[in-house]
């Protein structure tokens, strides 16, 4: 996948000699020193990341850390003060008003928190908005607008104006508006975060499907970990107008770079990050043609366990315990084919761990299959309790992260 | 006891005769007289057509009006209060009036609805204008009225300008803060869908800002419709010349029809701008869908909410 977007040591100073505080900053100094020494205030700080084509990159932080001023320096809603935003190999910051308009009406769209719908206009009209700007005529722009409307299933409301539908409907036309112009990347700044808990999961659910079919590239920004978590391909913790860290949901979840992220991720539930794949084992297996009751009870003595998957060729075929074994070995004339218990549960490698509990509770190992049905990993009921309890290793309770521009976000963190 | 003009005056008065008598009105004079030009062409088209209406015809016309931006209620009233204007013998001066006053407001959106776009774009223009506007309030039109004479002299137009210079500035000020207070995430939201900033204007800052200029609107009318005596001290017609000529001659029935007059007027134009600038829905049935509650049987469709 190539680079999409790429930032080199992009920054934000709020004031009016942003030389002078950059040159504080790369001595050392902290944010808090910069604004009592010069009165500016750093939004962002020295920031590097790249986006792939296609890719979900969600930034996550909670308010003040500069995530809002991040996403506006990639389409220059706010003009960075340092460094280079590269899209497409392009620089941004060199980009005249005229390439920069072309750039904000064919290559990026965005959505807003608060929506930001234009209220004397009806939804396809609001729709249509970018199209307009465009110069697109009119009976096109309102097949493209109706089209995308279809997206967010709200083409029955299009003659509407937007004070008449529910907040979450005002942002799936927030939605259509940014796809209707059928952009590459689409910015979200917290695009789900002003609903209610029940319609942020459905609009999350909806913009993963959509996100299956178009492939845009995605920044969005959040201060819901979860959020981030659910949507990210990669996931960037900011915080004071740095990254902490960049990684997958599993590594951020798994591995936190420190304290502040450790704070953020201890009530996460594992088991939605976590897939089948983080516990799974090495495919061991029987053949069902050339075992028998001897060879399966030396395999489960010498793996040390209890149970053991049967393949018939590639596919599994079921499991044998060391309790069918010995009800089979009683019957007359009993093949290791008797012994084999069909009920054996399956999963795919990116099954998540919550939605294997069901299948651990047989207490028979979870045979793992790839998308051709080949049997690639086994996972016992135990190694999904074991990840599940790493979270207790690590207490901080205490120390949750405290933001000091506004604390009332923080509650939402482990909503 | 001692004061500072005892030992010395500022000789204002002097000045002001110098800076006006010697320089302003030989030089500019003709300068000036080219503005009147558009004015008393727009002034006397709308004259001549206002009169040239029969009376019937133009009443019933606003009544229809008044029911459309409005309400039954006012358009009942409009026809009555027209009705009344014409039955005590005004309907000529009220059509002059009408006719200067449209002018006026006409002269007062083409320059002020630019100045304050201005305003509301640039935050120096803003600071610079708002003096000027606090000044142009606050003088009482009286101490204009002789430079305006000066340099345009006497007659309607004149009368038109001092109108002018009194009814600008609220439609500058209601132009500028309607834009201004155009929430922030909206304009973020147009820019970033590539608009240019002539394109946030029109598609977004004025149609958002509609309401307020309309007020503004309202505003400059009724100080418009105030100033039609003040603007018969210099040779306006209409309404304001019955009242001043009344006032003269001590007459005070003629003076009691023109202040009828323009009460009446005032109110009607008042009422049909206010609804021109407000969205919701009138109380009462419009007369559209009263119309159509005639030729269905069905209930009059309810507005949606």
């Amino acid at each position: 996948m190539t680079d999409k977007i790429v930032a080199e040591n992009l920054s934000k100073v709020f004031g009016d000699d942003p030389g002078q505080a950059l040159k504080l900053v790369r001595d050392g100094k902290t944010k808090d020193e910069v604004l009592a020494e010069t009165g500016q205030t750093i939004g962002v700080q020295s920031i590097d990341f790249s986006v792939a084509e296609g890719e979900v990159f969600v930034v996550m932080g909670l308010s003040g850390s500069g995530k809002s001023t991040l996403v506006r320096m990639l389409n220059r809603l706010i003009d960075a003060s340092d460094g280079k935003i590269l899209v497409d190999g392009e620089n941004l910051r060199d980009a005249n008003a005229e390439t920069l308009r072309k750039l904000r009406l064919e290559k990026i769209a965005m959505v807003f928190q608060h929506f930001a719908l234009f209220p004397h206009k009806s939804v396809l009209e609001n729709v249509e908005y970018g199209l307009k700007i465009a110069g697109i005529p009119s009976s096109e722009r309102r097949r493209r607008a109706l089209d995308a409307l279809d997206k967010v299933g709200l083409s029955a409301w299009a003659d509407r104006k937007p004070s008449a539908l529910s907040g979450g409907m005002q942002q799936r036309v927030g939605l259509a508006r940014g796809l209707a112009v059928d952009p590459e990347i689409l910015l979200m700044d917290e695009p789900f975060s002003a609903l209610d808990p029940l319609i942020r999961k459905d609009m999350q659910t909806e913009l993963l499907a959509l996100q299956r079919e178009l492939k845009k590239t995605i920044v969005f920004i959040t201060h819901d970990l979860d959020e981030a978590l659910t949507l990210g391909d990669r996931i960037a913790i900011m915080k004071e107008g740095r990254f902490v860290q960049v990684g997958t949901a599993e590594e951020i979840v798994g591995n936190p770079a420190d304290d502040y992220v450790a704070a953020f991720t201890q009530d996460i539930d594992r088991a939605r990050v976590f897939d089948a794949s983080a516990v799974m084992r090495p495919p061991e297996a029987l053949q069902l043609k050339d075992g028998d009751f001897a060879t399966a009870r030396q395999q489960l003595d010498e793996l040390g366990r209890d149970a053991l998957h049967v393949l018939n060729g590639e596919a599994v075929f079921g499991v044998i315990t060391r309790r069918s074994i010995a009800e089979a070995e009683r019957q007359e004339g009993a093949s290791l084919r008797d012994a084999v218990r069909r009920d054996a549960p399956t999963a795919e490698p990116s099954t998540p761990l919550h939605e294997l509990y069901d299948s651990c509770s047989s207490g028979l190992p979870v045979a793992i299959t790839d998308d051709r049905g080949r049997f690639v990993g086994v996972v016992p009921p135990e190694a999904v309790f074991q990840l599940l309890a790493k979270d207790t290793d690590k207490t901080h309770r205490g120390d949750a992260p405290a933001d000091e521009d506004d604390a009332a976000d923080a509650p939402a963190m482990s909503a | 006891m001692w004061q500072p003009s005892d030992t010395f005056e500022i000789p204002l008065d002097a000045w002001v005769e110098t800076a006006i008598k010697g320089w302003l009105v030989p030089n500019f004079r003709e300068a000036f007289q080219a503005v009147q030009t558009p004015i008393s062409f727009v002034l006397e088209g709308l004259d001549l057509g206002l009169q040239a209406i029969p009376m019937p015809v133009f009443a019933i016309a606003l009544t229809v009006v008044a029911w459309v931006v409005a309400s039954r209620g006012l358009a009942i009233f409009t026809l009555v209060s027209l009705a009344i204007v014409d039955l005590i013998g005004v309907w000529t001066q009220t059509m002059t009036t009408l006719a200067m006053i449209l002018t006026a407001v006409l002269f007062c959106a083409i320059v002020g609805v630019p100045l304050g776009i201005a305003a509301s774009r640039s935050d120096r223009f803003e600071k610079g204008i708002r003096p000027v506007l606090d000044i142009m309030q606050t003088i009482p039109p009286f101490v204009y009225l002789v430079p305006i004479v000066m340099l345009f002299g006497v007659g309607m137009t004149p009368g038109i300008i001092a109108t002018i210079i009194f009814a600008l500035p609220p439609i500058i000020r209601l132009t500028n803060l309607g834009i201004r207070s155009v929430p922030e995430d909206l304009i973020e939201a147009a820019y970033a869908f590539g608009s240019s900033p002539r394109q946030v204007l029109w598609e977004v800052q004025l149609p958002l800002a509609l309401r307020t200029i309309m007020a503004g609107l309202n505003q400059t009318l009724m100080l418009a419709l105030s100033m039609a005596v003040i603007a018969a001290l210099i040779g306006a017609g209409g309404l304001g010349l019955t009242v001043y000529t009344g006032l003269g001659r001590l007459d005070v029935g003629a003076a009691t029809e023109g202040g009828l007059g323009i009460v009446l007027l005032a109110m009607i134009l008042d009422r049909i701008t206010q609804a021109l600038g407000s969205d919701a829905p009138s109380r009462t049935p419009g007369l559209l869908e009263t119309l159509k509650s005639f030729f269905s049987k069905r209930a009059p469709a309810t507005s949606p909410t």
